[in-house]
């Protein structure tokens, strides 16, 4: 099976008055139609890596690789058509918190047609319906109302519904998650949780999760990149997690807390300068 | 459901709606108290004796005191401001001591004057200001961003009367492209039936192409340069405003929607960022509306900013206040006008706080 998409030596700089700064660093790795978890902290470069995917890294910065193919085309060298072309239509990303992450003076509706419109070339009519559907996939129980409704006047985990619904409407072939519970509250996490994950099954999308949360991702993915100073540290099988080998990983996972027989207080996470190198 | 959206029937919304129409009109009646009170008291606190205005100082000290009682001058001052207050209820400012006109007529007259060139200045400075600010927020850094910047401090920096005068001296006295000084040439003065006092809309109701195309010949040089200083603000803000709204994560969702880049700037961050943008063009608006003295003079218009300045030169205290009071509603409106414009452009503000 050939791979969905294919990273080689991903880079992204960043120039600042000391001169470029690189904040991804030869970041590779293969994705199929399956769901790939990146982990790390905050500045690890997980979330500039998937904006990177999508051609989405913010001026200045520039990302370069030796190989970025999505599904035989080359992204390397793609022109803003092709991009645009991809957007939307087969790649998309869900990002962190749907108060800023929806436009505030739009209807949710309107923003939904929209990505239908400009992912899909969906006429008016049948737009409609497909959006309303895609609404209740996300399990919203009134989508009418939702509909009609502005993002303000939605709640949290509501919003983050009417975020996935806007992304999955178009039935891209990848979908970037980029902390997509992180701003919701605990219990909503794991609804939403679901609803992504039964769609992205149902669907037979690539996911490539990015969290801070290693217990989360774990549970979630089936592979998992733990990505420390912009460089993939180490690369497990969801399962295998207790097999990590790399110190930064074994730290990580020495502050869970456990439930039985965890050490109070948790363990801090030590930093090897070694490991950045 | 915490997931909900607060519903309420037809008829709490009703409700609603006339409780904040209550509100507003409160709101309004009180803020034109504080403007009277303020131009109430400015009036007895001038060095400058009514008396005196009115019986000259020649008078013999019979007749001083005999106006001065005419005046209501020895009752005690909140029966001095209620019968203020219900005079100009009634329309009555007072009579000019320098045109011997009630006020109401002589601001009746020059207020259009101003209306219509601070109208036509807004207009061009908003349609040209705000796209020029879009194109130097998209172009951050670049060239475009550059001359935009530097064509603002020049309008903020150049002395309006300098940029008045050599823009006669250029397209009026060299090129004749424009008309002279004035609203209209005295050829066609009496042609029009004085209805709005807004030339241009009134040449243009009665049909008299030629009066209009004078007119408009007239106005075009003042306004430009008029809306050439709001052009410069307003470019600006407009610059500041979409840059704070294109960092936005929701142009992020915009663009992985696939969405073109025209749409983002012109759709997206241009309807939010016109939510503060309204504020900045209503306050320029109201700058114009005061009247610009030195524009007025230099083309030599009859406007409000000229009868203004000629009033407190000679103490004319009743055409000051009067006009005061003018310039505040006009403040109290524009304000108005920008919170229901507010309310229509960010649904946030629509529900009330």
């Amino acid at each position: 099976m050939t791979p969905l998409l294919t990273v080689e030596d991903l880079r992204i700089t960043f120039p600042t008055r000391a001169g470029p700064s690189e904040v991804v660093r030869g970041v590779s790795f293969t994705l199929g139609r399956e769901r790939l978890g990146i982990v790390g902290e905050s500045g690890s470069g997980k979330s500039q890596t998937g904006r990177a995917l999508l051609g989405l890294t913010p001026p200045p910065g520039k990302a370069t690789a030796k190989v970025l193919n999505f599904d035989g085309i080359d992204l390397k060298n793609a022109s803003a058509a092709t991009w645009r072309r991809l957007r939307g239509a087969r790649m998309s990303m869900v990002m962190q918190d749907p108060k800023f992450s929806l436009n505030p003076v739009m209807t949710v509706g309107k923003q939904l047609l929209e990505a239908l419109k400009f992912g899909a070339g969906e006429t008016r009519a049948e737009a409609r319906v497909r959006a309303l559907a895609m609404l209740e996939a996300v399990q919203i129980r009134d989508p009418e109302r939702v509909f009609r409704a502005y993002p303000h006047e939605l709640s949290g985990g509501m919003g983050q519904r009417a975020m996935i619904a806007m992304m999955l409407v178009t039935e891209p072939d990848l979908l970037i998650a980029d902390e997509p519970t992180s701003a919701l509250d605990v219990t909503v996490q794991v609804e939403v949780l679901r609803i992504l994950d039964a769609l992205v099954r149902d669907r037979g999308m690539g996911l490539i999760f990015i969290s801070h949360d290693l217990r989360l991702v774990s549970s979630f993915c089936d592979r998992v990149l733990v990505m420390y100073a912009g460089r993939v540290v180490e690369e497990l099988k969801a399962s295998e997690l207790d097999k990590a080998q790399h110190p930064y990983t074994r730290g990580l996972m020495n502050c869970l807390p456990k439930i039985e027989g965890g050490v109070r207080p948790l363990p801090t996470l030590e930093r090897d300068a070694a490991w950045a190198l | 459901m915490s997931d909900t959206t607060t519903g309420g029937g037809r008829d709490s919304a009703l409700l609603r709606v006339a409780w904040k129409a209550v509100k507003l009109v409160a709101t309004v009646a009180l803020t034109f108290l504080g403007l009277l009170v303020v131009t109430f008291l400015i009036g007895r606190v001038v060095p400058v004796d009514p008396v005196l205005a009115v019986v000259g100082d020649r008078a013999s000290q019979s007749v001083y005191d005999r106006v001065y009682l005419e005046l209501g001058l020895d009752k005690p001052l909140y029966e001095q401001f209620w019968i203020y207050l219900q005079k100009v209820m009634t329309g009555d400012f007072g009579q000019s001591f320098l045109t011997k006109r009630d006020i109401v007529d002589d601001i009746a007259r020059v207020f259009p004057a101003t209306l219509e060139l601070a109208t036509v200045a807004i207009l061009i400075g908003t349609v040209i200001g705000i796209p020029m600010g879009v194109w130097a927020a998209v172009r951050q850094g670049r060239f475009a961003d550059q001359a935009v910047r530097v064509l603002g401090l020049v309008g903020y920096s150049a002395p309006i009367f300098w940029l008045g005068l050599l823009g006669l001296l250029v397209f009026y006295a060299r090129l004749q492209w424009v008309a002279g000084p004035g609203r209209i040439d005295i050829a066609y003065e009496y042609a029009l039936t004085p209805k709005t006092g807004l030339l241009l809309l009134d040449s243009a109701m009665q049909g008299q192409w030629e009066v209009f195309r004078n007119v408009f010949s007239h106005i075009i040089l003042p306004a430009s340069l008029l809306g050439y200083f709001s052009m410069a603000y307003i470019s600006r803000m407009t610059r500041s405003f979409m840059l704070n709204e294109l960092a936005q994560e929701y142009v992020t969702t915009a663009r992985v929607k696939g969405v073109p880049e025209w749409r983002i700037i012109w759709v997206h961050a241009l309807r939010n960022a016109a939510v503060p943008l309204v504020t900045v063009v209503a306050l320029s608006y109201a700058n114009l509306l005061e009247g610009s003295v030195l524009t007025e003079t230099v083309f030599a218009w009859p406007g409000l900013g000229q009868y203004l300045t000629n009033s407190l030169q000679n103490a004319d205290m009743n055409a000051v206040l009067g006009g005061t009071l003018v310039i505040g509603s006009i403040f109290v409106g524009l304000n108005l006008l920008s919170d229901l414009l507010y309310s229509l452009l960010d649904p946030r503000v629509r529900r009330g706080r």
